[in-house]
């Protein structure tokens, strides 16, 4: 398919504008564009033809099952659209007057009450813009804290089990921490003998996605508060997995300090693609007075923005954070009330549905129930039929369905992340099950059928490693190659199809 | 619950596959002591009508820019969003798509990020784009990070005249990144080169907004090119909508620019969500934070794009990556993709030309009658500062009563400018409209 500027006429465009009768302003010569950007020339109508076909091409929850692991690719309710369109929510400056946004800063200052409710901690700041974010603004609050005690250049390190997302080390070397790594022991829990040998006065903090990346609760939960909170440490949770436990089990109360929430996972804001997303953290007591500026806050029946906080750590984003996200997630756990139950035991109840039907014909590493997702390993199909993951996966957008996460976590070779999520009907966990079984039975007789696929798609299978090798980022308009850097050999080698979510 | 697809016939079967009795009997790996063991204290589920009428009322308690005249700015801007953009991000192939991990499945987006990268290159002067950071402050910080490793410096400089949000995110980031930050004053609202370039000495790089945050041009290739002289690489701030008047500053020498999407493509929304653009020159392309598409071929040698360069991100690359970012801005970046196909270049630099000429004609109508500009002798785009006589907050307390909204106080940023409103005049803005705003505030 051709790229908008392969589309593009000079003369034509799709826009109308105003044009005052007032003369032209000036600008100095020297600040004045001298050569103008060459963006797409399209009537209106070949704009929306080429949008639509780009749509056509894309795949989304809407056109079908996408059990990403870790993603939490559930339905994204139209009434939420509607809502955030009405003019009050999608025309309302930011630094309108406090008096004249107080329906806004109510729905914020009432999404915090909730989101505290669910995690059982006290102090809500919606700001951050997403998990890793949340996750970054949570570090820079266990500095401050520290900082506050004089124990700041003592507790350098922050603890995470191997199984934990990117995200955690990422943040932690972005907040100047350093990554001590943890081992899963043979239930898929944290392995506590490794980690009393690791938690001590250097020890800042601890990162736990709990359910963990493999679909399990840790057993061992309350070991390792016992272990953080006699080591004076801060205990983090990364919040990915939430949607296993909403009124079932809460964080605060099994020992956390910080929680992030990913409001485009747990509570529906659509994916879009790649983002929005919303990430706002939750904390004890303790740490309220480090929360980003402003804070939310009720005096009797107004709503206001505070700025005065001395200890805080400052701001991590624009404004009060992505509030359309917030219209959408408040929007979505009022749908529900303390129903939100339901989603959770669905969530768990689909997931073990699917894992029971397949953990035959794929090896389960970590023999237990599941919550809301689980792992499985390729392994015997690649060492009895030399078929991988990723031909799997590659092969289930055969049948329509969206793959998995593959080669995540790190510790199951030839992993399959799935996770269905409770919007799911029976037939389609059965639908996916039956294709999953199908292709198992493939790669032992067909085994090229797997290794060539995709055949259905738009595109056959695409080359990542040339797209790293020479990258081209930008369309050339035919003036040849883009100047581009060479890819190193050793960064070609990684790019062996690792792909987390 | 309508969100919800099982029926109690479904359970049954369900739990009788898994070998279960009951729901319950799933969550028991979860130990006794740390399970809630009560429902939680929420308001009782609404319908989907009540739902509706509730967010009613909260969206009513309002002032949108619908309701009264807004010259509301500092960042975020009241333009006009074209219906076609709309209608594409109603599409639910883009609304609810994931991150295209998957390319096979995703051309679509993946294509249209390409897209976009394509239009912010042509923007900005610059070689390559990511797919969008989460806003126009947290790109600040991104860049900081991408000098910081380039040069090997650990100190950047910021003008007074970057949007003050911006460079609070910065110095929040500053301890984490290790980055002393220091901060230029401005001269009579722009900032003097020489004085930029003694602050930038031993600095990884210099921020500078373009127009700045009092609506003012700077000198911007003198400022580009005072960072070079001092060995820092200079980081430009820009809206994209000034770009088709305004140079671009890959053009005079800037190593990365960035900028708040918003303008182009994204309703306000109280602030977000909206989308961060973050460009540069080619040669940074491998300390870039965040996703970026590539183009490659299938096995049969037809075009494809696909996610590249992911060494650089956080799921290989773990503690060592570029940037922890994983979630982004992709459909509000969508949104301005397709609002800049909808300008084209002709429509863009009307839009720049009609918001600077609107600008232009409320100063002087607010000047004939009286009011003083701060920065009288400064060159504004679509933005100005005025002195209003007396605290700019009881000026605009007034002026909404009647059903103006004239601008943001700028004493909350800048001591001294207590009676200074900052105004904002887009293309929505008309002549009457103005005369309006000068009524108000010469009441």
């Amino acid at each position: 398919m051709k790229l908008i500027y392969e589309k593009s006429e000079r003369g034509r465009r799709a826009s109308s504008l105003p044009r005052p009768d007032l003369p032209r302003g000036d600008v100095p010569e020297s600040l004045r564009r001298t050569r103008p950007p060459r963006l797409p020339e399209l009537s209106e109508p070949e704009l929306v033809r080429h949008f639509t076909a780009l749509a056509d091409r894309t795949f989304g929850v809407d056109t079908g099952f996408y059990p990403l692991g870790s993603c939490t690719m559930k339905h994204n309710p139209r009434v939420n659209e509607r809502i955030v369109a009405l003019p009050g929510f999608r025309d309302l400056h930011p630094l309108q007057e406090e008096a004249a946004s107080q329906g806004a800063l109510e729905l914020m200052w009432r999404l915090q009450e909730i989101l505290g409710e669910i995690v059982g901690l006290p102090a809500v700041s919606l700001q951050p813009a997403a998990g890793s974010q949340g996750e970054l603004t949570g570090l820079l609050l266990m500095h401050a804290y520290f900082a506050d005690r004089g124990e700041d250049q003592q507790r350098r390190e922050i603890v995470i089990p191997d199984t934990a997302h990117g995200t955690n080390p990422a943040s932690v070397t972005m907040a100047g921490y350093e990554v001590v790594g943890i081992k899963t022991d043979r239930r898929g829990n944290v392995d506590l003998d490794d980690l009393r040998g690791k938690v001590g006065p250097r020890t800042a903090g601890l990162m736990l996605t709990n359910p963990s990346t493999l679909g399990l609760f840790d057993e061992g939960i309350e070991e390792i508060t016992r272990i953080f909170h006699d080591a004076g440490a801060l205990m983090y949770y990364d919040g990915a997995n939430l949607n296993a436990i909403c009124g079932i089990s809460r964080p605060g109360d099994f020992g956390f300090d910080i929680v992030h929430f990913n409001l485009h996972k747990t509570f529906s804001q659509p994916h879009g693609g790649g983002g929005p997303g919303g990430g706002p953290i939750a904390v004890r007591e303790r740490l309220e007075p480090f929360l980003p500026v402003p804070a939310v806050v009720r005096d009797g029946d107004l709503f206001r923005l505070d700025y005065e906080r001395p200890k805080s750590i400052g701001k991590v984003r624009g404004f009060c954070g992505p509030f359309g996200v917030f219209v959408r997630s408040y929007a979505y756990i009022r749908s529900f009330g303390p129903g939100l139950k339901e989603m959770s035991e669905v969530a768990v109840l689909n997931a073990n549905y699917l894992l029971a039907r397949l953990k035959d014909a794929y090896e389960l590493p970590f023999d237990r129930l599941c919550m809301h997702e689980f792992v499985l390993s390729g392994r015997r199909l690649k060492r009895e039929h030399g078929v991988t993951t990723l031909d799997v996966a590659k092969r289930l957008m055969d049948y329509g369905f969206h793959p998995p996460t593959i080669y995540f976590p790190l510790i199951v070779p030839e992993a399959l992340m799935i996770e269905p999520t409770e919007t799911e009907p029976q037939e389609t966990l059965d639908a996916f099950a039956n294709a999953m079984l199908e292709i198992a039975r493939e790669a032992a007789e067909q085994p090229e059928l797997l290794k060539e696929a995709p055949h259905v798609r738009p595109v056959k299978r695409l080359d990542e490693v040339r797209a790293a090798k020479r990258p081209v980022v930008r369309y050339g308009f035919g003036e040849g190659d883009e100047p581009q850097a060479e890819g190193t050999p050793g960064e070609v080698r990684q790019l062996e199809a690792q792909k987390g979510a | 619950m309508s969100f919800l697809s099982l029926t109690e016939q479904d359970r049954e079967q369900m739990l009788e596959t898994i070998g279960v009795d009951s729901v319950d009997e799933l969550f028991e790996q979860i130990p006794a002591a740390v399970r809630l063991g009560r429902p939680l204290q929420l308001e009782p589920a609404l319908s989907e009508p009540e739902l509706v009428a509730h967010l009613t009322e909260l969206a009513s308690r309002n002032a949108d820019t619908g309701r009264e005249i807004s010259f509301l700015g500092a960042g975020i801007y009241d333009h006009y969003v074209p219906a076609v953009v709309d209608a594409v991000l109603a599409r639910g192939e883009f609304l609810t798509a994931y991150t295209p991990y998957q390319p096979e499945m995703s051309q679509g987006v993946l294509q249209a990020i390409f897209e976009y990268q394509t239009a912010i290159c042509e923007l900005t002067g610059m070689d390559v784009s990511n797919a969008s950071g989460y806003d126009g402050t947290t790109v600040a910080a991104d860049a900081c990070y991408v000098a910081k490793h380039a040069t090997g410096r650990s100190k950047v400089v910021l003008a007074e005249t970057l949007n003050p949000q911006v460079r609070q995110v910065v110095k929040t980031y500053a301890p984490g990144f290790g980055l002393d930050v220091v901060e230029v004053g401005h001269r009579d609202g722009t900032i003097d080169p020489d004085e930029l370039q003694a602050a930038a000495a031993d600095a990884a790089c210099v921020i500078f907004q373009q127009p700045n945050f009092f609506g003012c041009l700077e000198p911007a290739p003198d400022l580009a090119a005072a960072a070079g002289r001092a060995g820092a690489l200079a980081v430009a701030h820009v809206d994209p909508v000034s770009l088709g008047v305004l140079e671009a500053p890959g053009t005079y020498g800037c190593a990365l620019a960035i900028g708040e999407g918003q303008s182009a493509g994204n309703y306000q929304s109280y602030g977000g969500p909206h989308y961060g653009f973050l460009a540069a020159r080619s040669e940074f392309i491998r300390r870039m934070p965040g996703r970026i598409s590539g183009e490659t071929v299938d096995s049969e040698g037809e075009r494809g794009f696909v996610l590249t360069l992911q060494t650089r991100e956080q799921h290989i690359r773990r503690e060592k990556a570029t940037s922890n970012i994983t979630t982004n801005q992709t459909l509000l970046a969508l949104a301005g993709l397709v609002h800049l196909s909808w300008l084209g270049p002709q429509g863009l630099r009307e839009l720049g030309e009609t918001c600077l000429a609107l600008s232009r004609h409320a100063q002087g109508r607010l000047s004939e009658a009286g009011l003083e500009l701060v920065f009288p002798k400064k060159t504004t785009f679509k933005e100005f500062a005025v002195r209003v006589g007396r605290p700019a907050k009881e000026a605009i307390r007034d002026a909404r009563s009647a059903g103006v909204h004239p601008g943001y106080a700028l004493g909350r940023d800048y001591p001294g400018l207590d009676d200074a409103v900052l105004v904002a005049v887009t293309e929505k803005r008309t002549i009457e409209e103005i005369d309006r705003l000068v009524e108000v505030l010469t009441a």
